[in-house]
């Protein structure tokens, strides 16, 4: 099985791209399961969202402890919440930031990825530069630096999932694809 | 029909709607859920085709259903928590009535203190209403259930109202594959609703009429009878469901890896579907312990328990919820069915997730691990509590 936690802020999107990176996986026939980190949502709050995907049925229903890829959706979190906590040994963080994977200083045992996500988002017009909508950017990231799930599902599934502005979430997802480090 | 990503609530609403529900009456504000939300949203559209009425409150919309499923429409409501609480008179009044009235109810914990989170007391407090109460393990059962309970409801052999349970969050808030079976198949399986004697203007009959005491404890003896034969009933009904459309949820216990089975936890909803994976873990270590999932807490499925205590030393049962004065309500049951078993294995209760906190495979490992041993220490076990530090040490 493969598990995915997703930090966020509330108004990101982490929830969607959760349900979005499930339904995807679902596309290429796995089993998947994603759900909030069971809480009141707030605006702005730190955020947290799982993603499990397996080829066969889960019956697990309980938090992810030990992720297998971290996903940040917002790198002002890294100063607040404990992104890494429980990330499997040689785990990948994906960082939402304008940095190199080589200057975040996560330590030693876990893969880095980053993209601009924000200025991605921006471009296409998913909110603005102080409230950008980064979750369908952030798919096309994962997508690329993890190999778990194709950017046509990916794609796929935002044209099908996204609350608004299809196009130009999928057009992100895209972009930021091509514009990953890792 | 292609198999499809969606939450429970999702799962509860399209149930109502391959079910036909005609009428569907609902309070729209928290603790209610998305359940409401997806039906209104199929009604607008034109999807489902159906009666929305918005009301002011839970204590409403029982009543509004009750009205409607009184002139022979399949009617339809969810709540959860408080809204449950808040309908409390009037489920009595859905089950007195007989009438086959379908409801989700999102499991949450009841306040004070506040809260949102997964746990039974909401439905257990309510178990002794007359109403059927199904507890579910994933959104596949939570869609499948809904149009089972209609069959089983709706048959004159019962004319009893049921509430299909997820557990808040786990089921509700969650995304997973459910299939969505075509319409045409659900209508082979669940005919028309036939009530026996409707509200008509042009055959007018008086119901809910004032009962003097020669009459009124045979009233409640026909619920009782009706109760008993309804166990039959979700048992043929589900096996039916699995034939047309390949899966059974088990009737009224899901069994998993009972066979040899030295020690046994019973429990219902997600954690049962958790507690698989801490049976296998265990079984790998070659422990012999086995779920017995209560899919259906009324009726009571005492003889399925009873046939389980012949198979194992041992049974803990564990509770998300409980009835303060004695234990949790799936304990006492169980230990009140023993009484009559030839063979009375060791039980202990294990009160556990309660207000939502989480159940890893871990902790049912843990439990499984004393009901192997037969542990002693008290006949009720708060699990994890913080206070004991028993969060960490297990």
């Amino acid at each position: 099985m493969i598990q995915i936690r997703f930090h966020g802020r509330g108004g990101q999107g982490s929830v969607v791209a959760s349900n979005i990176l499930a339904a995807a996986a679902f596309l290429e026939e796995k089993w998947v399961q994603s759900f909030p980190f069971f809480g009141v949502e707030r605006r702005g709050a730190p955020v947290t969202a799982y993603t499990k995907i397996d080829d066969k049925p889960i019956w697990d229903r309980s938090e992810i402890t030990d992720p297998d890829y971290v996903i940040v959706l917002d790198a002002s979190l890294v100063a607040v919440v404990d992104v890494t906590n429980g990330l499997k040994e040689n785990g990948m963080v994906l960082l939402n930031s304008e940095s190199k994977p080589e200057d975040i200083e996560l330590g030693d045992s876990f893969r880095i990825a980053t993209v601009d996500a924000t200025e991605v988002a921006v471009a296409h017009g998913l909110g603005s530069k102080s409230a950008p909508i980064v979750n369908s950017s952030i798919l096309g990231a994962f997508s690329k630096a993890s190999g778990e799930v194709d950017i046509k599902s990916i794609e796929a599934s935002i044209l099908k999932m996204a609350p608004a502005k299809h196009k130009e979430n999928a057009a992100a997802a895209l972009e930021a694809y091509e514009k990953v480090q890792f | 029909m292609p198999m499809d990503v969606m939450t429970g609530n999702s799962a509860q609403a399209y149930g109502a709607k391959l079910a036909r529900a005609e009428v569907v009456a609902a309070y729209p504000i928290t603790p209610q859920t998305t359940v409401v939300e997806k039906l209104a949203d199929l009604v607008a559209s034109g999807e489902m085709k159906a009666q929305f009425i918005k009301v002011e409150s839970e204590h409403s919309a029982m009543a509004a259903c009750i009205a409607a499923s009184a002139t022979g429409a399949r009617a339809y409501t969810a709540t959860a928590a408080h809204g449950l609480a808040l309908m409390h008179e009037m489920l009595i009044w859905a089950a007195g009535s007989r009438l086959p009235i379908v409801m989700g109810n999102i499991n949450r914990a009841m306040a004070p203190p506040w809260s949102v989170w997964a746990d039974y007391q909401d439905s257990i407090a309510e178990r002794d209403t007359g109403w059927m109460q199904f507890y579910c393990q994933s959104s596949q059962e939570v869609l499948d259930t809904v149009i089972q309970a209609y069959k089983v409801a709706e048959n004159h052999d019962v004319l009893i109202p049921a509430m299909v349970m997820e557990d808040a969050f786990y089921l509700s808030h969650t995304f997973e594959p459910v299939d969505v079976p075509p319409q045409k198949d659900v209508d082979d399986f669940l005919p028309p609703y036939d009530p026996p004697v409707k509200l008509d203007v042009d055959n007018p009959v008086g119901l809910c009429a004032l009962v003097p005491p020669d009459h009124y404890m045979e009233f409640r003896f026909k619920i009782a009878k009706a109760m008993e034969d309804s166990r039959k009933v979700i048992q043929e009904v589900d096996e039916e469901w699995e034939k047309k459309f390949g899966r059974s949820h088990g009737g009224l216990v899901e069994r998993y890896r009972m066979e040899d089975a030295d020690a046994a936890i019973i429990a219902a909803g997600t954690m049962s579907s958790t507690a698989r994976v801490a049976i296998d873990n265990m079984r790998d270590k070659g422990k012999k312990v086995g779920l017995a999932r209560l899919r259906v807490f009324r009726p009571f499925p005492y003889e399925e328990i009873r046939q389980i205590a012949k198979e194992v030393d041992s049974i803990g049962v564990l509770d998300r919820s409980y009835t303060f004065g004695h234990g949790g309500a799936f304990y006492t049951e169980t230990a009140g069915a023993l009484y009559q078993a030839p063979e009375r294995p060791h039980v202990k209760n294990y009160v556990i997730g309660i207000g939502g906190r989480d159940i890893p495979p871990k902790d049912i490992e843990g439990i499984l691990e004393k009901v192997l041993t037969k542990e002693d220490g008290g006949e009720v076990e708060w699990f994890g509590l913080r206070t004991s530090g028993s969060r960490e040490v297990n």
